[in-house]
């Protein structure tokens, strides 16, 4: 082996360099072709009239109303979803009981039905020819065609997000460092703030950006039980379409690029916050 | 602390884990649950420990009913197989988990939690590695901090599953000799789990040999040697 002289930078990979490279634009083309190119579109087209046109269609009443309502919903459904998500996953990989599989599948359901059906079934369910819907506007409570309806929607179509990254993390984990925070003296609860929690946080974090993108994006669902009333059911993602379908081009395209704007602040929130904590990160990973 | 156990029985569903056992750990003695993986040994500790409810029998500490006592209020040191410390805390804060998870009142301050961690460091060798993660220390190492952070609480007895079943051999001899002084320096009634009879004979006063969620025979390694009671003993010792 000793008269065998390995050149400083022998990849370990075999792979001819022609095919690496080849597989690296491939992959970058299509990055740049299915993300990139839309996303530059939209601000290319919110900026045709340039940005005071762009920054005066988003001040708009209308607009205004639809950023804040988008705000408020992902402000309300993020925490909530966090919370049963937390909860559900804790649930699932800690205990065992009957009907667990069944839980596990029900968790799933947002994802494989259209949210144009979860928002049918909102309004079946709580409009005014149900009982429940009948009986709620008689005490002067609406549901379907205001905030709530939105918000049950929005719930229902993101309630996946934070369980789903959850569970095999804790699966994972298993139950040990909490038993020997009990061991140790501590009470449930103070098990769960300093060892579960600390444990979980990455896929925490991750799912509830997921989930957050989710909650401001929303169409299908939101669109059907929200009724779309100008200035007062309309999100964000609602507004452009009623925006585009009326030929404003410029007012449209600036909220679907404010609309994608805070989708790429949460996205930088999450690389600052890993480039932050790199160090820890990497200690933590795994023994 | 003395330890009786009488007639625990505990059942998984449809399986039994324990079958009725019966057995009395004098204090301050050394033991050794010794049995063939699936006999129930860690089902027994973790009873011991509070960690699982038996489905029947009775645990007493010094002749006090402990058998529906909290986990938190038993103050048993307990390391567990794969040691479970925490990931994201330094040795130092692992170690000081304890201490810092008590009521306020009975709370020691932070100079005095600090030099009591540093007291553990030391009588576990291991000075120096207060600021590391569990993830940049070896096998030998998280076992003894392992075994530092259980001693922190100042515990009644010592629980340990397989504390050298992940260790190479030559750490696990280092390790066994440092687990024997630690208990003969504190003096702790001590009970650890293991499928290695050589193990349990070398390093226990008393050692326990499992099979089937039964309780083989009972008792000091050259007795069970030179007169084991049944052919199961017998032949699990001669391996
Ligand atoms: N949480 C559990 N659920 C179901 N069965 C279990 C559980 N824990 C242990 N058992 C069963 O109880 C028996 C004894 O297990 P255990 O006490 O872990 O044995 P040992 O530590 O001697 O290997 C085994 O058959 C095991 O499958
Ligand atoms: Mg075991």
């Amino acid at each position: 082996m000793s008269d065998v002289v390995h050149p400083a930078h022998t990849p370990v990979t075999t792979e001819p360099r022609t095919v690496r490279l080849l597989v690296i634009l491939l992959v970058l083309s299509l990055v740049a072709v299915l993300l990139l190119a839309p996303l530059a579109a939209v601000f290319t087209e919110a900026l045709a009239d340039g940005l005071p046109a762009a920054l005066q269609a988003l001040t708009q009443p209308d607009a205004r109303s639809a950023i804040v309502l988008t705000l408020l919903v992902a402000a309300i459904t993020v925490p909530l979803n966090a919370a049963v998500g937390i909860a559900a996953a804790w649930a699932i990989a800690r205990f065992d009981f009957r009907g667990k599989a069944f839980v596990v599948t029900l968790i799933d359901l947002p994802f494989s039905v259209s949210p144009v059906v979860a928002g049918l079934a909102l309004v079946l369910l709580f409009g005014s020819n149900s009982t429940v819907g009948g009986w709620l506007i008689a005490h002067d409570m609406r549901i379907v065609f205001a905030l709530p309806g939105i918000i049950l929607a929005t719930l229902f179509v993101t309630f996946p997000f934070v369980a789903r990254e959850l569970i095999p993390v804790m699966l994972e984990q298993g139950r040990a460092e909490e038993e020997a925070a009990l061991t140790l003296g501590a009470s449930g609860w103070r098990a769960f703030r300093t060892v579960t929690l600390p444990n979980i946080r990455w896929a925490l974090l991750y799912g509830v950006l997921l989930c957050n993108a989710r909650a401001m994006g929303e169409f299908g669902a939101v669109a059907v039980v929200s009724g779309k009333i100008r200035g007062e059911t309309t999100t964000m993602p609602i507004m452009v379409e009623m925006l585009y379908n009326e030929y404003l081009a410029t007012a449209a395209f600036s909220l679907a690029a404010a609309l994608a704007l805070l989708a790429l602040v949460t996205l930088a929130l999450k690389s600052l916050l890993e480039w932050r904590h790199a160090d820890v990160l990497a200690a933590t990973r795994r023994h | 602390m003395n330890i009786d156990i009488e007639d625990l029985t505990k059942t998984f569903g449809a399986q039994t884990a324990l079958h009725p056992v019966s057995l009395t750990i004098p204090s301050g003695a050394l033991v050794a649950l010794l049995g063939p993986s699936g006999s129930g040994k860690t089902t027994l500790l973790r009873i011991l420990g509070g960690l699982e409810i038996p489905s029947a029998g009775r645990v007493r500490f010094d002749g006090q009913d402990a058998t529906g006592l909290r986990v938190q209020d038993r103050r048993a040191g307990f390391v567990f197989q794969h040691y479970a410390l925490f990931r994201h805390m330094t040795v130092f804060e692992n170690i000081a988990y304890g201490l810092r998870a008590r009521p306020r009142r009975s709370r020691p301050t932070r100079a005095e939690i600090d030099r009591r961690v540093h007291r553990l460091l030391d009588l576990i060798q291991l000075p120096d590695i207060g600021p590391r993660y569990p993830s940049q220390l070896s096998g030998g190492q998280r076992q003894r901090v392992a075994l530092a952070r259980a001693l922190a609480i100042d515990p009644r007895m010592l629980l340990l599953d397989e504390p050298f079943g992940a260790l190479d051999a030559k750490v696990r001899k280092e390790l066994r000799q440092g687990l024997r002084e630690i208990h003969d320096s504190t003096g702790l009634t001590t009970v650890f789990v293991t499928h290695d009879q050589d193990e349990a004979m070398e390093l226990a006063d008393v050692v326990v040999v499992m099979s089937m969620g039964r309780i083989e025979q009972v008792g000091p390694p050259a007795e069970l040697r030179s007169r084991p009671t049944s052919r199961f003993v017998e032949t699990f010792l001669a391996r």
